[in-house]
């Protein structure tokens, strides 16, 4: 039978490559938001499989909440990425310092 | 039995794609394994009974944000091999970090396993005779209404926040100006001239 954990280590390999991508792919943006959506996923994978083995639905009524947030984070990095391109003409993005932060 | 099969391919095709998404030499490659990853994950979570999420993982995720990707990846003209150049400079530090994180997830679910945690009272216990989508709707729209409007509003302001980052204000273009077409009288553009018989008429 197929138990919480099964689920939580399928999320935990899920969230971990998201990270490993973000590492990976230091230059190209769009991996790296590819990476974030990957994590996003494996946290939602995490509140449904908790929402259903405890019995409580509130955990699935936040996972509406962060996939909203995630589509919204999306078209805002996109849009950025979009304007950077547009600016440079490229969107290498490890010496970014236009901001000086 | 059927169950514990869809479960394990569900899994191991989701990690699989998942892994090919950040491994991928072509960006539009990355996208198409990303979107692999979604249905499977959505396959995941119906088997966990969770429809509702599911069926909205489709829809946003491979519906919109995946197919979002796609355009921009394809709109853009770059120069791929260039950005892979730093691809086994970051890989030690990336596979330390990652090692790191793996075994502190695995202690985490352990010392979950080992119980010890008593849970609160439930906020939502899930009734048994509504099936799952009911059961979010009427959750949704009653208790966590503002929850619900919130997530509208998250979008609202992204939606804006793309337009204004993306619209650009063209210079040179003549565009149609309904106002001043429609104020124009007769008197400003038509003027009557009797001209003369072999003479021009100046306009």
């Amino acid at each position: 039978m197929i138990g919480l954990q099964h689920y939580l280590t399928v999320s935990a390999v899920l969230f971990v490559m998201g990270v490993f991508g973000i590492f990976l792919n230091r230059k190209n943006v769009i991996i790296i938001l590819m990476a974030i959506e990957l994590i996003l996923l494996a946290v939602n994978i995490n509140l449904v499989a908790f929402s259903a083995y405890l019995g409580d639905l509130v955990g699935q009524v936040f996972a509406m909440f962060v996939l909203t947030v995630a589509a919204g984070e999306a078209a805002i990095g996109l849009a950025i990425l979009v304007i950077y391109f547009r600016g440079r003409g490229t969107i290498a993005v490890d010496d970014i310092n236009r901001m000086k932060g | 039995m059927i169950q514990t099969i869809a479960f394990y391919m569900f899994a191991t095709l989701v990690i699989a794609s998942a892994t090919l998404t950040i491994m991928a030499r072509n960006p539009v490659h990355s996208v198409l394994w990303l979107i692999l990853a979604f249905f499977n994950a959505a396959g995941l979570m119906l088997i966990v009974g969770a429809e509702f999420i599911a069926m909205l993982l489709v829809i946003v995720y491979v519906g919109a944000v995946a197919v979002l990707f796609l355009f921009v990846v394809m709109m853009l003209d770059i120069d791929f091999a260039e950005l892979r150049a730093g691809f086994a400079e970051y890989l030690p530090f990336g596979v330390l970090l990652v090692v790191i994180l793996a075994t502190e997830m695995i202690f985490a679910v352990g010392a979950w396993s080992a119980g010890g945690i008593d849970l609160a009272a439930k906020a939502a216990p899930t009734p048994a005779d509504v099936p799952n989508i009911e059961a979010i709707g009427r959750l949704i729209y009653t208790r966590y209404l503002y929850i619900f409007e919130g997530a509208g509003l998250v979008l609202l302001v992204a939606m804006i926040g793309a337009i204004v980052l993306t619209h650009r204000a063209r210079g040179g273009v003549r565009a149609q100006n309904v106002t001043r077409q429609v104020m124009r009288r007769p008197e400003d553009a038509i003027r009557n001239v009797n001209a003369p018989v072999g003479q021009g008429v100046e306009l």
